[in-house]
């Protein structure tokens, strides 16, 4: 568990695609008419991608980068770092990246390994789909369970410096076995993973759900949603009303469960809750399900790993 | 929670998949493709005087063809997604997953990506119908013979 002083988020920077644009994504810095952001292939305008919100975070006093997407080997990551003579750590946890990111950077600030920090990570979702299921251009069809990989970039910038957004502590997950071997159903995938993490915060805290305003997951999508509320009543007998799913609020009338990808929840959480100042104390499930095209065709079950961030925003 | 009692939860809370309108749409879509295949054919054969036989290698090749067109302008992946089945058992479905390949592999170079993944879906119906070609002409020729 991670309780963390002085640590704040000082700035970000958004990048949304032309679906979430269309379903009312707001605040963000720059809108994308198209996937391909002025380049040839849909994975090189995610690097594009990463690499502007990079250009627009990163200053003189950056002294450590820390992100990830989910491209195989990070691709997007490690090309939007290229030549900036600041020290990079590509990280991986699926759609929990961002989470565990910023603990990571926050724990290199509160030890005074460095004093600002920026965080980036991206989702494209015709380079996930390419990569994970089928070519962009074939129309598999999709199940009402799957979710649909957001498409954008967020950068958030962390240091000692004070601001209205207190970043107070938060706890890495453990790795839990979710018994689905179902790639489509990813929200119940995660939602095991979820449940198990919010306990075992909650109990390392001693506090209870009415002690936060909202309680953010990642993107269990309203399938996944609906799974983890039915744990925690069933098993833990805690009723959830102070809950919002990042990727069940995308796309309302879109067919599917939701949203998924690693910039969904950082997405939601910068350009909503960040921005309207609404809740105060929010603390923040990211949701990863760590599967591969390789585990899957094997039939193995799907591993998930959900990580904790806990915030306060001032108004 | 056990894994029994787990998965007996996502079963309850996952939504069920309209099989029945699924399948309707399919047979419509399919059905609809069958009959216009059949007018082209009978059009070619009674109007342009060409053999039956010929008649259905032009409708195939026009299928492939409007098919891949379609694929490559960038709506027919809806048609799919809506249609399922209907558009995907036709020959339209073995087009429009070969074209759809190349689309997404045509910056991957032409030996790393294009060839290596243009029948990355297509490749399993080429194997399988050509193991079943082959078993099925073995047991022509036993009945047959």
């Amino acid at each position: 568990m991670f309780e963390f002083k002085d640590i704040y988020l000082n700035e970000y920077f958004t990048i949304a695609g032309p679906l979430e644009k269309e379903y009312g994504v707001k605040n963000c810095d720059i809108y994308l008419d198209d996937y391909y952001f002025g380049e040839k292939s849909t994975e090189n305008a995610e690097i594009k991608m990463q690499r502007t919100v990079l250009n627009n975070l990163i200053t003189s006093n950056t002294e450590l980068i820390i992100g990830g997407d989910l491209t195989n080997q990070p691709t997007a990551f490690g090309s939007a770092s290229l030549g900036r003579k600041i020290p990079s750590i590509g990280l991986y946890s699926a759609c929990a990246t961002t989470i565990s990111s910023i603990l990571t950077l926050s724990s290199f600030i509160i030890n005074k390994t460095i004093k600002e920090g920026v965080f980036v990570t991206s989702s494209h979702n015709l380079a996930a789909e390419k990569q994970f299921r089928f070519p962009v251009e074939y129309g598999a069809p999709k199940p009402i369970r799957s979710t649909f990989t957001a498409t954008a970039a967020v950068g958030i910038k962390i240091s000692n410096k004070p601001s209205n957004i207190k970043i107070k502590g938060g706890t890495l997950g453990k790795v839990v076995d979710s018994f689905v071997k179902d790639a489509h159903n990813m929200g119940a995938v995660m939602a095991k993973g979820a449940a198990e993490t919010f306990i075992d915060y909650l109990s390392q805290t001693n506090t209870t759900i009415k002690d936060y305003d909202l309680i953010l997951t990642g993107d269990l999508g309203k399938v996944g949603a609906d799974i983890f509320k039915e744990i925690l009543k069933i098993e833990h007998n805690i009723k959830v009303n102070n809950h919002i799913d990042a990727g069940a609020v995308f796309y309302k009338n879109l067919e599917y469960s939701g949203a998924s990808g690693t910039a969904a929840q950082a997405l939601l959480l910068v350009t909503k809750f960040i921005h309207i100042k609404k809740y105060k104390k929010i603390l923040c499930l990211g949701t990863g399900s760590l599967h591969s095209p390789l585990l899957v065709n094997q039939k193995n079950t799907i591993p998930t790993v959900t990580h904790a961030l806990y915030l306060e925003v001032e108004k | 929670m056990n894994k029994k009692e787990y998965l007996e939860l996502v079963k309850k809370l996952t939504p069920k998949e309209e099989k029945l309108k699924n399948t309707f749409l399919a047979f419509l879509m399919g059905g609809t493709l069958g009959f216009i295949a059949e007018a082209i054919k009978l059009l070619l054969v009674y109007k342009i005087c060409i053999t039956t036989k010929e008649a259905t290698t032009w409708v195939l090749i026009i299928f492939i063809f409007l098919a891949s067109l379609f694929t490559g302008l960038g709506f027919f992946d809806k048609l799919v997604m809506k249609f399922k089945a209907g558009l995907i058992v036709p020959i339209t479905g073995f087009a429009h997953s070969v074209t759809s390949s190349a689309l997404d592999y045509k910056e991957d170079g032409l030996i790393t990506g294009l060839g290596g993944y243009l029948f990355r879906l297509a490749g399993c119906v080429l194997l399988y119908g050509i193991i079943a070609a082959f078993f099925l002409a073995i047991l022509k020729v036993i009945i047959y013979v």
